[in-house]
């Protein structure tokens, strides 16, 4: 006798969810932290909107896509370092007694991930238009921003899972951490690609992912609609998901050995 | 025996786990568990206590031989073995973030119980073993003995006929130990459970199990109900610890005569007697009459360790080691994992 799978991921997201809400330091970095940083970058940065070519005229507009990202990365950590507790701890063994579908517990752990990914979206949308930000694509692109913010949470998520169930401990987890946010760093995340005047940065930038993530959010503020940079910022996360999903999938068929 | 209670049983023939490295954690062992049994697995640590679980659950695949628990192979039938049993693994695997009643949720849920029965049944559980004060307490606030009983709880959660508990009581107070074990022994005599328990603590199997397998470098090296392993090394042992001293030698010189020496604490001297307890009286006489007078006096029954010590030549409480691996460390060797 078993549980229908939506049952079953029903039960492991709602797991996922309560220890990210009753661990304030899961909760509170994906929040404050993005929307800190956009604050600093905001208030440090605005003259760069007076160079010649630059997008807009308003920094803030140029930025907000940086939360976005980085609230990503977060949701990263959080899928990660709860799958691999539940290595350290045993608690997967006891999963693998119960007639439960290795898929409920990644898919459950994911959805319970992008719960929170959401409220902090929402959150970096809401803090967004209050301090006066101006999304040209109007409300669908609104909509837009938030799916797409999702879909790169839910590809660093399971890139995430993927590093927790494959090393089992949550210090390597958090040892990624800052690969990414490196990554982040190099990427056009301050300064348009074309608008970058060292060459070594600007190459790294154009081959760096994130580089595509943040422009796809970016365009939407910016621009309006970009179909091809949103097709690229999809492309990429999607590719992200695809990765993570299949990496985590084949992790977790060795960690959750049973006859 | 019936088809019905063939079914609650346990059947092992030659089982064998290696891993890599050519450690050999369990070498071809063999036994046999009736219905309704409580079965005593007893070993120091690293003697392949846990492997063995690990494989019978089916959560570690054999490298050789062949286990049906419940009347399905191991390897075969794993989903069949998984409905069948209930396993509360080394160290209780909670997650501190959730309470008592939450794990019982979750549990409920994936073991496929209908919605309206899981509630019940959780909280029928935690009442039983005596958590419903604190079943909306986080799990990691609660004591050892606490954690063990959820987790006894949570092996329960779909009326199996076989539980596994792999050292349930290791770190636990006395008072936790004895309640567990009380509430073990109700699940064998009035729900007729079968009881798969391993342990290193002698008393607890000697307390607990009806029959008791002792493990020791991945070979059962004994087998049988406690009282007759203990009956087999026969003769009880008298220690005595003379009130001088220096008398020790003349001690030793009279206990002699009644029979040979055995393992002593520090300052005593002991004797396995050739007649066992019909010696006492004449023992007593004899140290009169050489005016030697006693400080400490004490017939020892053969204990498990005793029974241990005879099998291996080493006491159990110093037999340790840390070869067994906890977690499984490869491939296993010609079987599908």
């Amino acid at each position: 006798m078993s549980s229908p799978l939506g049952a079953q991921v029903g039960q492991m997201a709602r797991r996922s969810i309560l220890q990210t809400l009753r661990q304030p330091a899961l909760v509170v970095p994906p929040v404050f932290f993005p929307l800190a940083l956009l604050a600093v970058n905001v208030g440090g940065l605005d003259a760069a909107t007076r160079l010649p070519g630059f997008p807009t005229d308003s920094y803030l507009d140029f930025a907000i896509a940086i939360a976005f990202v980085q609230g990503a990365l977060f949701a990263m950590i959080n899928a990660g370092s709860g799958l691999a507790r539940d290595v350290e701890t045993g608690f997967l063994k006891r999963l693998a007694l119960t007639p439960m579908q290795r898929s409920a517990l990644l898919v459950g752990n994911l959805a319970g991930v992008l719960v929170v990914a959401l409220a902090s979206a929402l959150i970096y949308l809401a803090v967004g238009f209050a301090a006066g930000l101006d999304v040209q694509a109007g409300a669908g692109g609104v909509v837009v921003i938030v799916a797409l913010s999702m879909s790169i949470a839910l590809g660093f998520a399971a890139l995430g899972a993927l590093v927790g169930l494959q090393a089992g401990s949550s210090e390597a987890v958090q040892g990624f951490f800052p690969l990414f946010f490196v990554l982040l760093f190099l990427s056009s995340m301050s300064l348009p690609r074309d608008l970058i005047e060292q060459d070594w940065f600007r190459t790294v930038a154009t081959y760096n992912p994130i580089s595509y993530l943040l422009e796809g959010i970016r365009s939407l503020v910016i621009a309006g609609w970009d179909p091809e940079a949103l097709a690229l910022a999809f492309g990429f996360s999607a590719l992200f998901v695809a990765v993570g999903v299949l990496g985590a999938t084949r992790a977790l068929r060795t960690r959750l050995v049973r006859t | 025996m019936s088809t019905e209670q063939r079914d609650n049983g346990i059947e092992v023939e030659g089982l064998e786990r290696e891993f890599k490295g050519g450690v050999l954690a369990v070498d071809g062992i063999d036994l046999r568990v009736s219905p309704g049994e409580i079965y005593g697995f007893l070993g120091p640590n690293g003697a392949g206590k846990s492997t063995t679980v690990l494989m019978l659950t089916t959560l570690l695949p054999p490298t050789g031989g062949r286990a049906r628990v419940a009347g399905f192979d191991v390897v075969r039938d794993g989903s069949q073995v998984r409905s069948a049993i209930g396993a509360a693994l080394q160290e209780a695997a909670l997650d501190p973030l959730l309470t008592g009643r939450e794990h019982m949720r979750l549990q409920t849920t994936l073991q496929g119980l209908p919605k309206a029965r899981r509630r019940p049944r959780g909280d029928e559980l935690l009442a039983r073993v005596g958590l419903a004060d604190a079943a909306d307490r986080k799990v990691g606030g609660y004591s050892g003995g606490m954690k063990r009983r959820l987790d006894l709880a949570l092996a329960l959660v779909h009326d199996p006929r076989i539980l596994f508990l792999d050292e349930p009581t290791t770190g636990l107070d006395p008072q936790s130990r004895a309640d567990l074990w009380q509430e073990v022994a109700r699940l064998a005599r009035e729900d007729g459970v079968t009881v798969f328990l391993t342990t290193q603590y002698l008393e607890e199997a000697d307390v607990l199990a009806d029959r008791v397998g002792i493990i020791d470098q991945g070979r059962i090296v004994a087998e049988g109900t406690p009282e007759a392993l203990k009956a087999e090394i026969g003769r009880p042992a008298l220690e005595v610890v003379p009130c001088d001293p220096a008398r020790s030698d003349a001690l030793a010189e009279v206990l002699g005569r009644f029979g040979v020496a055995a393992p002593a604490a520090p300052g005593a001297v002991a004797v396995r007697l050739d007649h066992g307890a019909d010696d006492l009286a004449a023992v007593v006489r004899a140290l009169d009459a050489e005016d030697l007078r006693m400080e400490h006096f004490q017939l020892h029954a053969p204990s498990l360790d005793d029974v241990f010590l005879a099998k291996t030549g080493r006491k159990l409480e110093s037999a340790g080691d840390a070869d067994e691996p906890e977690q499984p460390v490869g491939e296993p060797v010609g079987a599908d994992a």
